[in-house]
């Protein structure tokens, strides 16, 4: 009847005729049949936040603890625990924040709990107050001489250690133990009520160390120092741009 | 199910070499994501076998024409279902068609796939049938009758015209296919080579690496198979076919071997962050399937037995059963080549930490989704699927051509 | 074959082809990739004192609780290495385990010659490659700048695990989909700091909105050299480093 689908080949006519047919059916499909939540990614990613959202919390936070123990909350937020969340020790207490007579947070009264933070480890930043566990009072429960509301050590420190505490623990566990931190630094009065504009002296020769570590020293405390020979030893550089005082690095 | 996995990921834990992320024990492409690339690779290459009669007028491989484009299809068809069950959630899989994400390489695994399939597999295979099926519809009564009318879409036209409307549309279909085919597989080494994240994949040149390889275990199969299946039909192998065949399997591996061997002494004169943890992978995890069964035995072994038809051509050249069984066990040994190839690429590629520091293991399991069976099951379908399209659409006289290609293209032989 | 099995796989194989339409129109999801911090609203960011962390696992515990991680050892949404280097360049790293550390070092190991943990968590990058590769949107950044998986329509395809350079990702054993860290998204849309953040002892982990003016994120910026990791990788990654060591991977 008409030319134009003459000049088409027969075989060709029918593949487009199975073609239409397939894209017809899939148009059919994909716009009709497919609910849109399935096939728009935007409503899919709505959807999600909104899911994402609605999950249950298990942490309440550090603000809502101290509605009901405001008395520990007191006591904490001036001692050494202040920035740490009741729940890094007690756990997780939405529920109990909910139904605080039925769920109870637990009460890590175990030995083994504080030293997950204490116990000694050199990974861990100098200073940080850490024991050994196996040797530190054993068997004792660590809440019978540390309040962990307000954990100090037991005696108050005096002196140096009150205020430069890292230091005291770095050079507790160094060679430098046995020494007294005036033996290296002149401590003026003053320095104890204006800390920040009288200061204490530093060491600031070479020989200063030299008179424990110097082939020829006499010092009595010195007795097994190790001795090198100033005047060769360790070049232009004074002592300690090689060995940090407060634990010195040695060979060997 | 969720138990066996702990129990596996438990068993590895004691196996892990220096540090890797914790969340890196799991090796999450196992098997099946090994025979994925591996499939695809043969449906490339068997295409581009095939297209060699076609476009670049190789008469000599004639008889191998139309068992190619079955072979293409029957992997094709099976590629897949190897993705589809490795996934998380296999009845999900319509989401990567109803919400592609364009930027994602694995999306596209859908057009590809759909362009390759309908565009070009289909097309081709039914123009080069489409004489024989109006012929076998006559031959048949019956539902077999109801299947060829189907099949061949209720086409009679058997004019001059319309056979020569199906050799040049051959022709524009084949020429359209080639870069389809090298679309497909140089897509599958994009999906690895893309990933910025892992150094072992990383590469411009994967992409070509696959394709190549892909071509090899293309070749390899359709030759395999030839030799299999033409003297089960009852025919006699054509010589000079697989001889011509086998000199572009021969071109092809060279070319591939060459491009791995760019790629290896590039990463090694680089020398950047990652490659001790790779040097230490290759020679400890992969020794066996890299080293040994990917270099030594699927590519230098096939290439010296090869290069001794060629260079002792008098005497291989007299006897052609001694020919053939070089043929047979080259063709047989590249087929393993090319799956170790897979499996240390895939396998290789999260066997090390992103952190370069550690390696952990894999472990096959017997059973289940990600098991041997099953993969070994993916393997072997391929082949009744194609025994099935050969009792449908059989190529029997095009492939006991003993001449070579003296008749010209199937297609005349067919129509005439 | 017969004529419903060509029928069939010619319907499946349009259905590909009807996705090529629907592509088409939806094409540029480009939203979905990279962005940058809004000039209003919140933009998340979170910041790791390599030298306060102290390795308690407070947080991978809390991290675990909060989120319904599954207890194994093979799943993380966060995790603290330990780094420890010897002389002559040997490092060994190891992820801790809070719930059976090894018992207390002999007092002092002359060969270390430096030793820190450092917390990891899903980095959150502005340019997430994880987003990049989801093959079907269900990986997505929301307007904050928190990357989410939607287990709804996450197929568990693992594409998101192997392009994400920090190991971050995992296949939640339990939804079969892919999981990680939400910086708490639950929490943080209520006004609260992610479970690690809340109960880390040392403030080695800050959390906050990185366009306001006063918060300890913003002080964390201003304070600090700030390193990310991999930043070769171009990630843009939204977790900031403090006193990083260049070991860490």
């Amino acid at each position: 009847m008409v030319k134009f689908p003459e000049k088409i080949p027969d075989s060709l006519a029918r593949l487009l005729v199975v073609f239409l047919a397939l894209v017809a059916a899939g148009a059919f499909v994909v716009l009709v049949v497919i609910p849109r939540p399935m096939k728009d990614v935007r409503l899919q990613w709505a959807d999600d936040i909104k899911r994402e959202q609605a999950k249950p919390v298990r942490y309440a936070g550090f603000h809502v603890c101290v509605e009901c123990h405001g008395e520990i909350y007191e006591m904490k937020k001036k001692g050494y625990h202040r920035d740490l969340s009741c729940e890094t020790c007690h756990g997780p207490a939405k529920a109990h924040t909910e139904d605080p007579d039925k769920v109870k947070p637990v009460i890590p009264a175990q030995r083994a709990f504080c030293p997950l933070c204490h116990a000694y480890n050199p990974s861990r930043p100098r200073g940080f107050p850490q024991i050994n566990p196996v040797v530190h009072n054993p068997l004792k429960a660590c809440a019978s001489c540390h309040n962990p509301h307000d954990p100090k050590p037991p005696t108050t420190p005096k002196d140096c250690s009150a205020c430069h505490g890292e230091i005291a623990r770095t050079k507790a566990v160094s060679h430098h133990v046995m020494l007294a931190c005036t033996t290296c630094h002149e401590v003026p009065r003053q320095h104890k009520i204006s800390p920040r504009s009288v200061k204490p002296s530093k060491p600031q020769t070479r020989e200063f160390c030299g008179k424990c570590h110097a082939k020829d020293a006499r010092d009595k405390m010195a007795k097994d120092a190790p001795r090198v020979d100033l005047s060769e030893h360790g070049e232009k550089y004074v002592c300690w741009q090689c060995h940090y005082p407060h634990s010195p690095e040695v060979e060997n | 199910m969720n138990h066996d996995l702990m129990r596996q990921l438990a068993e590895i834990l004691p196996r892990i070499q220096g540090f890797i992320y914790p969340n890196e024990i799991e090796i999450h492409w196992g098997m099946l994501i090994v025979v994925y690339p591996y499939i695809t690779g043969v449906v490339a290459g068997a295409f581009i076998l095939a297209s060699l009669v076609k476009v670049f007028n190789v008469k000599e491989v004639q008889p191998l024409y139309r068992l190619s484009l079955l072979t293409a299809l029957a992997y094709l068809l099976v590629a897949p279902m190897a993705l589809v069950s490795h996934l998380g959630h296999p009845e999900r899989f319509y989401e990567i068609l109803l919400t592609p994400n364009t930027s994602s390489a694995m999306a596209m695994f859908g057009f590809v796939y759909a362009w390759y399939l309908m565009a070009v597999l289909l097309l081709e295979i039914w123009f080069v049938h489409r004489m024989d099926m109006i012929a076998l519809a006559e031959q048949h009564r019956g539902a077999m009758r109801f299947v060829y009318r189907a099949l061949s879409l209720y086409s009679r036209d058997t004019s001059e015209r319309a056979v020569a409307f199906d050799h040049s549309a051959l022709k524009v279909i084949t020429i359209v296919g080639i870069p389809s085919a090298f679309l497909l597989h140089g897509y599958v080494g994009f999906i690895f080579g893309s990933v910025k994240a892992n150094p072992w994949w990383s590469s411009v040149l994967i992409p070509i690496v696959f394709l190549f390889s892909a071509i090899v275990s293309g070749i390899a199969l359709v030759i395999l198979l030839y030799m299999i299946i033409n003297p089960l039909a009852g025919g006699k192998i054509n010589m000079k076919c697989v001889d011509k065949a086998v000199d572009f399997l021969f071109y092809a591996v060279i070319v591939d071997f060459s491009l791995e061997m760019v790629d290896f002494i590039h990463r090694v004169y680089q020398s950047e962050e990652e490659i001790k943890i790779l040097s230490e992978m290759v020679m400890n995890k992969l020794f066996l399937s890299l080293v040994v069964i990917q270099v030594l035995l699927g590519m230098l072994l096939p290439l010296t037995l090869i290069s001794i038809t060629k260079i002792f051509r008098k005497r291989f050249g007299a006897s052609e059963d001694l020919r053939k069984m070089v043929y047979f066990l080259s063709v047989l040994l590249i087929q393993f080549g090319i799956f170790a190839t897979r499996w240390n690429v895939v396998i290789g590629g999260q066997m090390f930490s992103k952190s370069f520091r550690g390696l952990t293991t894999y472990k096959m399991e017997f059973g289940g989704l990600e098991g041997l069976l099953y993969a070994l099951g993916l393997l072997i379908l391929p082949l009744v699927i194609l025994t099935v399209l050969l009792k449908i659409l059989p190529p029997w006289k095009e492939m006991k051509e003993l001449r070579g290609g003296a008749a010209g293209g199937g297609l005349e032989t067919a129509g005439s | 074959m017969n004529g419903r099995r060509t029928f069939l796989k010619g319907l499946f194989a349009f259905l590909f082809s009807g996705g090529l339409i629907e592509g088409m129109l939806n094409i540029l999801p480009a939203g979905a990739l990279a962005r940058e911090a809004p000039d209003k609203g919140k933009w998340y960011g979170y910041g790791v004192s390599v030298d306060k962390c102290i390795g308690c696992g407070r947080c991978m515990d809390a991290c675990k609780t909060e989120n319904d991680v599954p207890r194994e050892p093979f799943f993380f949404r966060t995790w603290v290495e330990r780094y420890i280097l010897r002389k002559h360049g040997a490092t060994t790293v190891k992820t801790i385990d809070p719930a059976a550390e090894a018992p207390p070092e002999a007092d002092f190991d002359k060969s270390i010659l430096r030793s820190f943990f450092v917390p990891k968590l899903c980095n959150q990058c502005a340019n997430p490659p994880c987003v990049q590769v989801c093959p079907v949107g269900a990986t997505f950044q929301t307007d904050d700048g928190v990357v989410l998986v939607n287990v709804k329509t996450c197929i568990g395809c693992r594409y998101c695990i192997q392009a994400c350079p920090y190991g971050a990702r995992y296949l939640h054993p339990v939804t079969r989909t892919a999981d990680k860290c939400t910086f708490c998204y639950h929490r943080i849309s209520k006004g609260l700091l992610p479970a690690c953040v809340e109960v880390c002892p040392t403030q080695a982990r800050v959390f906050g909105d990185l366009n306001a003016q006063a918060s300890p994120m913003s002080r964390f910026q201003r304070m600090n050299k700030i390193h990310v990791l991999k930043p070769a990788l171009n990630t843009e990654p939204k977790v900031y480093y403090a006193g990083l060591d260049g070991e860490v991977r």
